[in-house]
């Protein structure tokens, strides 16, 4: 019994002793360095921004590289890199000349033979690099900081291109790093932006760690979305890796990290309820859901069945069960983005609202004859989780059978490239989700690519709507473009590439008491802020 | 005993092989593409299929074998799919802080646990012993991730005794190491805690009556005596087994605590390769935590013998 007292006794003392240890150990010593610590929305494992699409990669791309030009938050293309440009009379020649100053992460200078390399690496991978890359005759460095971009015919989008927000962005990389294949992965990770890849420090699965580039020149133009000047106020930004929601969430709480980029919408309310949290939208653009079918097997092979799943399908239901408060969707029939250039309502107004019987009137013309839809349900992703569910409920009641099938997301996004029938391995529809940033336009949106095999997953193949496409990319007066943008969205609601299924805000979560200047912008940007304290 | 060990060193040979075969076809029977993975979202079908042809997925699965086999053979555990890193230095990254976890988590669990079951032993029936079942049979029902969110939200949110996630090397100073491991240790030994303790209680309840601790008792010796140097020293033997196999699941098992606690360890390493489909890294892992199964199962055997001087092997 006294045995059982004293070990009693001493475990209760070590619990005692174990706050006053605490207490006196987690003073912070003065730190001589800012470090803003984020956890972003997963965890860097491909460094590489034109090998893969993964838009943590495209972040870390905004982290350590510039572009040449970029576009800023009223959706205006501006020069970055770039100092001065001009076109020919014939529209058929740039010339780009870079500003002063640039350097690469190792000291050495920007050049206009970096650029030329970079941008064909860029264009050998993204699609609207490809098209880009399709109408260039030749590029010509005609000095250290000057090149010419000759065209082989006018071509309305090279310096929308060159300013692309979002995956892939054409990073500048130096010539020796950007002669690296593209189908291989770069091995030198040097940029001319303003922080620096710490290579060393990186450890997948932990910790990603930038430091501020003392040589960057930013620009005078104060910072707005990706353009003008990217002052880096803090000296180190670290991204740790954080794969539970709700640790990260209370670790904010805590005050252990500054920044948390993609709360889930669940966990919102907790930090509404933290005084020394804010949140932030900043990327006031949004996302939209995408309900993609596909047109290879039936019953989508089928011009109106795919109309009645149109016809079934609505916004909000989509939106009330996936973010679930109003604050952060918004029902919205522009296919290009609502508050956009080409943002159009004209063949979207299917999208509002579920029209049941129009739905079973064409299942009943097109003779649809109960073969499911195998619809592809991703259930570990908060932001897409409850969407196929709604899906299944609203086509069902639009006349459809519907097999919803269940699957991690890794294993979607592996099965929607499979082009066997749904039986044997293929599938019928899934939906997902796009950062608007990616969607502005035609041909940046890869929904709307009506290429058959060169499309994307769901392949739909339409020759009227590629020609819209290519007229719309040549196109360089602005007014004509507009029409054919417009022209494009009634297309592609009438053929069916796809539903938009609302669009949603993801709102940041910052510490207010210590961080201040977040930027908005297709990603997050982390210069431009100050952090209190260490 | 050199050749029993010997002999079993050499057999770990076929299990290994046999694990690796069959790590190797279910991974690649599963559904799931790296390719698709790697290349993001927004990639055409023709990106990831370039992908894939330069990853060699494309190739028939028996070259595909031979080729991993070969560089296994000669000690390459080869090159992640994501990282473009080799896959033993991704689980050297790893392995320190899974083996932290798991060594200050068995340590607890042995100073509370045994303890805990000698007196419940010693106090069979009493309220000790009910309290300290009740407790046990608590810890087992108790989910990790629950009692972690618990601990985290008492201890690191609301009395801000601890931090809420993260992990420093014991090199950092050993404050600084516990600070962080206290809260993940607490939450991952409470089942094994549970379950040590009831192994304890149930070997000394057998062994207190034998002959030889009533003639213990009658030559005058302490309680403390008899409990530690006779009973508990006979019962050594099923509570060491359980108390291996205890770690071998700990090393695999630390997954949700190393989430929860934000550690970055073998666990994560293991659940972020399996969900992007990283073969090269699933596959050496698989085979490493195998490589520790056989080797503590050798361990333990090897225990007997000290603490029964009735086994030889």
């Amino acid at each position: 019994m006294t045995w059982g007292r004293s070990i009693a006794r001493s475990l209760l003392a070590a619990a005692a002793a174990v706050p006053m240890i605490a207490g006196l150990t987690t003073a912070t010593p003065a730190a001589a360095e800012t470090t803003l610590r984020v956890v972003m929305h997963s965890d860097l494992k491909i460094v590489d921004p034109i090998w893969t699409t993964a838009y943590i990669t495209r972040n870390h791309g905004y982290m350590i590289y510039d572009t040449l030009f970029a576009m800023d938050e009223k959706l205006n293309v501006t020069p970055q890199m770039v100092d001065t440009w001009k076109v020919s009379d014939d529209k058929l020649t740039y010339t780009f000349t870079l500003r002063d100053g640039l350097k690469w992460h190792d000291g050495q200078p920007v050049t206009a033979e970096d650029c030329i390399a970079s941008i064909k690496r860029w264009g050998a991978k993204d699609s609207m690099g490809q098209k880009l890359l399709s109408f260039v005759a030749d590029m010509k460095a005609t000095d250290a900081k000057t090149f010419t971009m000759q065209l082989k015919e006018a071509y309305g989008l090279v310096l929308l291109s060159l300013a692309k927000p979002s995956s892939n962005v054409p990073f500048m990389m130096p010539k020796r790093v950007a002669e690296t294949p593209p189908g291989d992965q770069i091995s030198e990770y040097i940029g001319s932006g303003p922080f620096v890849f710490q290579k060393d420090e990186w450890k997948p699965g932990d910790k990603t760690v930038y430091t501020k580039f003392a040589d960057y020149k930013p620009r005078s133009e104060p910072g707005s979305w990706a353009a003008g000047g990217k002052v880096a106020k803090v000296d180190r930004v670290e991204w740790i890796s954080m794969p539970d929601h709700q640790t990260a969430v209370n670790a904010l709480v805590a005050g252990e990290i500054d920044v948390l980029e993609a709360p889930p919408h669940d966990l919102l309310p907790i930090l509404e309820g933290s005084s020394d949290v804010a949140l932030l939208n900043t990327n006031p653009l949004g996302n939209q859901y995408m309900f993609r079918m596909n047109w290879l097997h039936p019953p989508f092979d089928n011009q109106k069945v795919r109309q009645a799943a149109i016809a079934a399908l609505a916004q909000e239901p989509f939106l009330q069960a996936v973010i679930g408060n109003p604050k952060y969707y918004k029902v919205c029939p522009a296919m290009f983005v609502c508050d956009t250039p080409f943002a159009f309502t004209e063949g979207g107004d299917a999208l509002v609202k579920s029209d049941f019987d129009k739905s079973k009137a064409l299942l009943k013309e097109a003779g649809y004859d109960g073969t499911p839809v195998v619809l592809m349900h991703s259930t570990d992703l908060a932001v897409l989780t409850n969407l196929a569910p709604v899906a299944a409920d609203l086509l069902r009641k639009g006349g459809f059978t519907v097999d919803m099938q269940s699957m991690d997301w890794q294993t979607l996004v592996s099965r929607r490239s499979k082009k066997e029938k749904p039986a044997e391995g293929g599938w019928n529809a899934f939906l997902t989700s796009w950062v608007a940033a990616d969607i502005l336009n035609p041909i940046s949106a890869a929904g709307y690519n009506t290429g058959c095999d060169k499309a994307w997953f769901g392949w739909p193949c339409d020759e009227e709507m590629e020609k819209l496409r290519n007229s719309f990319s040549t196109e360089t007066d602005a007014a004509k473009q507009k029409d054919l943008a417009k022209q494009i969205q009634i297309r592609a609601m009438t053929i069916g590439t796809h539903a938009h299924a609302g669009q949603w805000y993801q709102p940041t979560a910052i510490r207010s008491d210590k961080v201040d200047g977040m930027l908005n912008g297709p990603a997050p940007f982390f210069w431009n802020i100050t952090k209190k304290g260490g | 005993m050199l050749a029993f060990v010997a002999r079993r060193l050499l057999a770990t040979i076929p299990v290994l092989a046999m694990v690796a075969l069959f790590v190797f076809f279910m991974l690649r029977l599963t559904p799931g593409d790296p390719a698709a993975i790697i290349a993001g979202d927004n990639a055409t079908p023709i990106q990831i299929e370039e992908i894939r042809e330069r990853l060699g997925l494309n190739d028939p699965l028996p070259t595909q074998l031979v080729i991993w086999a070969g560089k296994l053979l000669q000690g390459d555990l080869g090159e992640s799919f994501f990282f473009k890193m080799k896959v033993t230095d991704l689980i050297i990254q790893r392995v320190e802080p899974t083996l932290a976890l798991a060594t200050t988590t068995m340590l607890f669990t042995l100073l509370v646990a045994i303890p805990l079951g000698v007196i419940a032993a010693y106090r069979q029936g009493g309220w000790l012993d009910r309290a300290v079942m009740g407790l046990s049979v608590a810890g087992f029902s108790i989910p990790v991730f629950v009692l972690g969110y618990l601990l985290i939200y008492i201890f690191a949110v609301e009395l801000k005794w601890f931090p809420v996630q993260g992990y420093k090397s014991i090199t950092a100073g050993l404050w600084p190491f516990l600070h962080r491991m206290i809260l993940p240790s607490l939450t991952l030994s409470v089942i094994y805690i549970a379950l040590i303790a009831r192994i304890t209680r149930a070997s000394v309840i057998d062994v207190l009556g034998e002959d030889y601790i009533r003639t213990a008792k009658a030559k005058g010796l302490t309680n403390r005596v008899v409990l530690v140097r006779h009973a508990l020293r006979n019962a050594a033997v099923p509570i060491i087994t359980i108390v291996g196999i205890g770690i071998a699941l700990l090393i695999g098992g630390v997954v949700v605590t190393e989430s929860v606690y934000n550690i970055p360890g073998l666990g994560r390493l293991t659940v972020d390769a399996v969900l992007g489909r990283d073969y090269p890294t699933i596959q050496a892992v698989i085979l490493v935590f195998s490589f520790v199964y056989v080797l503590i199962n050798l361990l333990i055997d090897l225990s007997y013998t000290l603490l029964d001087p009735r086994i030889r092997y």
